[in-house]
């Protein structure tokens, strides 16, 4: 059911034909498609949507009508709303948090905590002010997007509040708590306010700047343990650069957007290699030395390796040059390598890693990753269970860059295995959006904010787990740190805010096959073309 | 571009199975490896979470644990630490464990697989059985009496059950009180140097862990030997060594400390302790004999364990037939611990038989329930009855009429023999004080107790008036205490 509701734009399958000719009968063919397809749950749904489509909502069978391609013209049917879907895996993914709650409150004190039922009725209204928010305002949005986000940040308050009873003189969730409200709080005033993602496009250059001017903030304030990522004011600290991801993501999506041809058809040829003008280069080479710029200034080395990755992947997505991603990884490894050696702090993160009890062996007991590493360790296959773990020994950073620890240890490789796969489930739901959309820069910013969570997954559980050098990272969601959890539900906003798009007008990306290159790229140039126009990509409301 | 948002795709999904992959690698094929690291507490965490099974002696704990609501929650408490440290050990969260502690650490910290009903289902749910008990064989009114009976002084008694080797009383002086080691922090750290720096060594279990040259005790082995292996006729024909006796090969003359040495009998000779008669009597048996009985008595045993290990005490290796000599009368080469020479008396008091010494006398679990007993065992036999019992009458007339008369009991039948042995470069060091003995109630079937104590500064001068001295009254005061027990047990 899950995984079915996931690849529903699959069932565009058949539309090639109705995309590449346009004059062809829509209806055929998406009628054919669920016979084709075998799935008994979608062949009836296509007309009852449409059925809500046409008679319920006005304003979504205007939207087609904007991209200049009717349904009744050839356009393929709009996939189903599925919201129902989405209401009862809230549910679960609500009563999955609160049992966690119950679960440490029974290990620890043998009774179901008092604030049980606080807990769950909180994250419940949250949710579901969500969800009306969404099935107002994004009705064709993946049904996943919101129950995994629910999911994720739910037990994230679970792991946090647990670790507070290791330490009572530092409470984390309450306030990780007003976070997320706040976080639920954005995510429903994007998707109420922003009803086209492609009016995000005219202000790319802006998100350029705006994500430069957060990055160079911190470092007038004083560092922060060792890395100059935080300012303060009033007595909050605040991440820019959580907030600069989604910024960037923006700026790249919308430059690349642009110059995509550019980049990939000019420049003189050497020998194999065709290489890039300069003007086209130049904000390459600008990325570049903006991470390492912030690795050297700001010593965040996760953050810098998520942009170069992030801007590496979107460049490769726009292009199709391979060159550029050999040419990102060569500038990326002699950055890192230059960076390891002569910046002592990232080097000593990339001795930890290389040896991770070496501290052991010199009797001063074991560090952070070591700790880290026995964590999981004892949690072996099934967990010891929430609440009954020693993650707390890890000490600093337990509730944020390592709360994944605690996951391990206290849920097991089956728990943590979970926990991957819904973050998993969270992009692979992004690329499809991806995949689906029509215009380049929806692409480009689905890809990119879905990579922004895979990247950063992978480098702070890589990290925490001794699979990549350690760097100070969030996990997404479930980390103690505001900025972090209020960057992630915009993120979830914004693909919720894509997603409706995608399913409302199935593109061309859900049709290709490994064996249709050729097609593809031929259908993505009127498409682009359409896309481009600025007036016409804004549904007349 | 489609075709490389799938790529990109692919790109994320490997991130995603090296991240999977990675996590097996740290939680299941590499767990092992981590979870033994010293430097991870979990383990420690979770062997001080519960409350330690105690150590029972006459069926009351003396041990205990003590909720500190810290980290390493439960802390060892002992009721009468310095009494019985030569039995528990201690059990600290600094240091680790020692003797009974460490011997039988699994059954109290609950980690024996015995104490775990469904093994499987324990490791499912994680959840640890409570430690268990045990019970050990001690007679605390003996061993208060020997630790009494030795005081401020420096020494050891070990008494054991000739009949079964259930060991009665284990003590050492000077102690300490092994509660001071319990738990963490700086105040443990400073106990801990102060006791392994302290020139009388209190943790040293002496009783079991030290060898001392027996001395004159060891005349009870010789006499074994030569009895069985014919050296001596019989008890009271004259023995034909002289007085002074010229060590075979060398000038040195081997003196007496007492009178009428010379061709004494062997009655006479035990009695009062005549070096000369045993060092010929040891030539005249040869090394081999001497050896073998020594052997069979328990020396040269490096095994023996109870079921903490125990020094092993040596006959040691005389090359020639003064060294024989010297071996013979217990010095030279020859060392043993206390608990060794309560073995020699318990032999003597039990036909011959040498039986396995053991302190546990079960464990069991928190609420009882039996999970194993120790099974007497019989070693060897060290002598026949009948020199067995030539020897009880030769041990008895020590206490009647010789040296060791301070260990006389009214209403029980006991048999002695007094030590004092030289040491140190030249002997020049203050003599340890020996006494080996055992005794008999007078309407008991076999004798009750047999006991070894050594005093290593007996204030005495010379001579083994300071085993008599020194160390009978020690041997006394707990064979008293056995027999006052065992006769409270037959009522």
């Amino acid at each position: 059911m899950t995984h079915d509701a996931c690849r529903a734009p699959d069932t565009a399958r058949p539309g090639p034909a109705a995309a590449a000719d346009p004059h062809a009968p829509a209806a055929p063919a998406t009628s054919s498609a669920p016979a084709a397809s075998g799935v008994p749950a979608v062949s009836g749904a296509p007309a009852t949507s449409s059925a809500v489509a046409a008679s319920g909502a006005p304003a979504a069978s205007g939207a087609p009508a904007a991209s200049g391609a009717p349904a009744a013209s050839g356009a393929p049917a709009p996939l189903p709303r599925r919201r129902g879907v989405e209401f009862s895996l809230l549910v679960l993914a609500v009563l999955l948090s609160v049992c966690g709650y119950c679960a440490v409150g029974l290990a620890r004190g043998g009774a179901v905590p008092p604030g049980a039922a606080g807990y769950g009725g909180g994250l419940g209204a949250l949710a579901l002010l969500a969800h009306l928010a969404v099935r107002l305002r994004a009705p064709h949005a993946d049904p996943l997007l919101l129950p995994i986000a629910v999911l994720l940040n739910g037990l994230g308050l679970v792991l946090i509040h647990r670790l507070d009873l290791e330490t009572p003189g530092d409470r984390a969730a309450p306030a990780q708590l007003v976070w997320s409200t706040l976080g639920i709080g954005l995510f429903v005033a994007t998707v109420v306010l922003l009803r086209d993602h492609r009016t995000l496009r005219r202000h790319a250059y802006v998100c350029g700047a705006a994500a430069l001017v957060l990055l160079a903030l911190p470092v007038l304030f004083p560092a922060v343990n060792g890395a100059r990522i935080w300012i303060r004011f009033a007595g909050f600290s605040i991440q820019p650069g959580e907030f600069a991801k989604v910024l960037l993501a923006l700026f790249f999506a919308g430059h690349l957007a642009a110059g995509r041809h550019a980049l990939a058809r000019t420049g003189r040829r050497l020998g194999p290699l065709r290489l890039p003008t300069g003007r086209v280069l130049g904000p390459v080479v600008a990325v570049w030395l903006l991470s390492v710029g912030v690795l050297v200034l700001e010593r965040d080395l996760g953050t810098s390796l998520l942009f170069f990755g992030l801007f590496v992947v979107l460049l490769y997505v726009a292009t199709g040059r391979t060159g550029w991603i050999a040419a990102g990884l060569l500038l990326a490894v002699a950055g890192a390598v230059a960076v390891g050696r002569l910046e002592p702090h990232v080097h000593g993160r990339v001795e930890d890693w290389l040896h991770p009890f070496a501290s052991v062996e010199a009797g001063q007991g074991a560090g952070q990753l070591a700790q880290s590493l026995f964590s999981f360790a004892a949690g072996g296959m099934l967990g010891t269970g929430l609440g009954l773990g020693h993650s707390v020994l890890i000490g600093f950073a337990v509730k944020s860059d390592f709360v994944l620890a605690t996951a391990g240890e206290e849920l097991g490789l089956a728990g943590l295995a979970a926990i991957l796969l819904l973050y998993g489930l969270l992009v692979h739901c992004g690329y499809r959006t991806g995949l689906a959309l029509r215009d380049p820069f929806g692409r480009l910013l689905a890809v990119g904010l879905s990579s922004i969570v895979a990247l950063q997954v992978f480098v702070i559980a890589g990290g925490v787990t001794g699979l990549i050098p350690l760097t100070g990272m969030a996990m997404p969601f479930l980390a103690q740190g505001g900025s972090s959890v209020v960057t992630n539900w915009i993120i979830v906003a914004l693909l919720v805010r894509l997603s409706d798009r995608a399913r409302r007008e199935p593109g061309s990306g859900a049709r290709t096959g490994a064996g249709a290159p050729v097609l593809a790229a031929a259908g993505t140039v009127p498409l682009e073309d359409g896309a481009a126009r600025p007036d016409g990509g804004v549904p007349a409301r | 571009m489609t075709r490389h948002i799938r790529r990109a795709g692919v790109l994320c999904a490997l991130l995603l199975v090296a991240l999977l992959a990675n996590a097996v690698r740290v939680q299941v094929v590499r767990a092992g490896a981590y979870g033994e690291n010293p430097a991870d507490r979990r383990g420690a965490i979770a062997r001080y979470g519960l409350p330690r099974g105690d150590i029972l002696v006459g069926g009351r704990p003396v041990t205990g644990s003590r909720d500190t609501g810290e980290r390493y929650r439960y802390e060892r408490t002992y009721t009468d630490g310095p009494l019985y440290a030569p039995v528990t050990g201690f059990s600290s969260q600094t240091y680790g464990t020692s003797l009974l502690e460490r011997a039988e650490d699994g059954v109290l910290s609950g980690t024996d697989p015995a104490l775990a009903p469904l093994p499987l289902w324990s490791d499912l749910t994680r959840s640890r059985p409570a430690g268990g008990d045990v019970v050990t064989t001690l007679d605390p009114a003996a061993q208060r009496a020997a630790y009494e009976g030795l005081g401020a002084r420096t020494g050891a008694v070990a008494a054991i059950e000739p009949s079964t080797g259930r060991i009665l009383a284990l003590v050492s002086t000077p102690s300490y009180d092994p509660a001071r080691l319990s738990g963490t922090g700086a105040g443990v750290e400073r106990a801990w140097a102060r006791l392994n720096a302290d020139a009388d060594r209190p943790m040293l279990n002496r009783a079991v862990r030290q060898t001392y040259p027996p001395g004159s005790t060891f005349k009870v082995v010789t006499a074994a030997a030569a009895l069985d292996a014919g050296a001596a006729a019989g008890l009271d024909r004259p023995t034909g060594a002289p007085d002074p006796y010229l060590l075979p090969g060398t000038s040195t003359r081997l003196t007496n400390e007492t009178e009428g040495c010379a061709d004494a009998s062997l009655r006479h000779a035990f009695t009062w302790s005549c070096n000369t008669v045993f060092a010929k009597l040891g030539v005249d048996t040869g090394a081999a004999a001497l050896r073998r009985t020594a052997a069979g008595f328990g020396f040269d045993d490096a095994g023996l364990r109870v079921p903490f290990p125990v020094a092993e005490s040596t006959f040691g290796a005389p090359a020639d037939r003064a060294q024989l000599a010297l071996s013979a009368i217990g010095q030279f080469d020859t060392r043993a611990t206390p608990l060794q020479m309560a073995m020699v008396a318990a032999a003597v008091a039990d036909d011959g038989m040498v039986r396995a010494p053991y302190l546990v006398e079960r464990v069991a679990t928190r609420d009882g329930v039996p999970l194993s007993t120790t099974v007497r065992r019989t070693l060897r036999r060290a002598m026949s009855p009948a020199t067995a019992a030539r020897l009880r009458e030769l041990m008895e007339g020590v206490v009647r009429e010789g040296t060791g008369g301070n260990a006389a009991i009214e209403g029980a039948v006991v048999g002695g023999k007094t030590g004092t042995a030289q040491h140190g470069v030249g002997n020049s060091g203050t003599p340890y004080a020996w006494f080996v003995s055992w005794a008999q109630a007078e309407d008991a079937p076999q004798p009750a107790v047999a006991v070894a104590v050594v005093v290593e500064d007996a204030a005495a001068e010379r001579g083994d008036i300071s085993g008599g001295g020194d160390a009978a009254p020690i041997a006394r005061a707990v064979m008293e205490a056995v027999l006052d027990s065992e006769a409270a047990e037959r009522r």
